[in-house]
């Protein structure tokens, strides 16, 4: 079980390392280690976290590290006690970095911001953030295998099951773009009409 | 400003992060005016403090509470406004975590989720759309989110991969240009 925690640390510590441009960039740093490169979480236990997330107070980084901490633990079979330690730990090791990065390098280099350096970054950071994020959506939509060197590309059943799954999914986005919805009233909402067809 | 207590910065930010949904952006607005309004920070104090979290990496309220924290009573501040911007998702959450489990077998929770599941998906797209339209102003930045894009979707490479390529790329590149025409 240290063995599992320890990794849980480490895994967290990089994504809060490596997150930059808030907590949609977090929920894909967060997909690539527990969903693809660890076997920890399956696509469709992520979405109902990141929806839980979305819909719930508190930045939502925090909130996808807490859910995720646990989940770990309790899927690996350790049960509550352990998933408490788990996302105890996960918030911890997310929030770390932050305070590192803050004592060691903002406050000597506290005009690095002013930089051209600095802008030119940030000027290409947000569009691979934006690509980030798209593919965050992506994985939760297609179930993409390497077999052999050849890539197979198939919808993840999980998630979209059929034609209501896919009406939903355009109400919602139709509904988040133009900004006539929050998130809670389109998580809550989806979740009902969720009950009457399903 | 020292009087300031560490159990008050605690109360004002896990208030915030008990109560405000939609993550560090809706978080904002709100740090600004409570602390402009109590007299902790200066409003020009703050815009810097913004700018310098976004520009951090991290979680952003965390940065936020980070920052104005330590401004206000030091490091001991700072880690009490960390502590209250984190414990109450951490609680919430918990608190979810622990019923879910327990009744995620039940077919009217499946139901309901089965419904959720796309609405989630379609938040997170319109979270990418958002940010590609105030970040891609130009082809070249197309092109690094189409390229972060497929990389991550279906190359599976790891998103730490994309940020640390495209910031090591983006600082040689700006310093080149810089040396080019200073």
């Amino acid at each position: 079980m240290t063995g599992l925690l320890g990794q849980l640390f480490f895994t967290f510590f990089f994504i809060g390392l490596f997150n930059f441009g808030g907590g949609g960039a977090m929920l894909s740093l967060i997909q690539g280690q527990v969903v693809t490169a660890h076997p920890w979480i399956s696509q469709a236990e992520f979405t109902d976290i990141v929806a839980i997330s979305q819909s719930t107070p508190g930045p939502i980084g925090i909130n996808c590290a807490t859910y995720v901490g646990y989940s770990v633990m309790e899927n690996a079979g350790y049960g509550t006690l352990a998933g408490i330690l788990g996302s105890t730990l996960a918030t911890l090791a997310v929030v770390l970095p932050s305070f590192i990065v803050f004592f060691l390098i903002i406050r000597i280099f506290n005009k690095f911001h002013e930089s051209r350096t600095f802008a030119d970054t940030m000027r290409a950071m947000r569009p691979a953030v934006a690509g980030l994020i798209g593919a965050a959506a992506l994985v939760l939509i297609f179930q993409s295998d390497w077999e052999g060197g050849r890539l197979g590309v198939s919808l993840l059943r999980e998630n979209f099951p059929d034609w209501k799954a896919w009406a939903l999914f355009a109400a919602a986005f139709a509904l988040g773009i133009t900004k006539k919805a929050g998130p809670i009233v389109i998580i809550l909402g989806a979740g009902v009409l969720g009950l009457l067809i399903y | 400003m020292n009087s300031v207590s560490l159990w008050r910065l605690f109360g004002v930010f896990a208030k915030m992060g008990a109560f405000t949904i939609g993550g560090g952006y809706a978080m904002l607005p709100l740090i600004e005016d409570e602390m402009t309004r109590r007299d902790w920070i200066s409003r020009e104090d703050i815009h810097d403090i913004i700018v310098l979290s976004q520009s951090a990496p991290g979680i952003l309220a965390v940065n936020m509470a980070i920052f104005t924290g330590h401004k206000i009573r030091g490091l001991k501040g700072s880690i009490a406004a960390a502590i209250g911007a984190t414990l109450p998702s951490l609680l919430i959450i918990l608190l979810i975590a622990v019923f879910f489990t327990e009744f995620k077998d039940n077919p009217f929770v499946q139901r309901f989720f089965q419904g959720v599941r796309p609405a989630a998906v379609a938040l997170i797209a319109v979270a990418a759309v958002r940010v590609a339209r105030s970040g891609c102003k130009s082809w070249w930045t197309w092109a690094i989110a189409a390229a972060a894009l497929l990389a991550v979707a279906f190359l599976q490479v790891s998103p730490i991969w994309i940020v640390l390529v495209t910031l090591s790329a983006a600082i040689c590149v700006s310093l080149l240009q810089q040396k080019k025409k200073p």
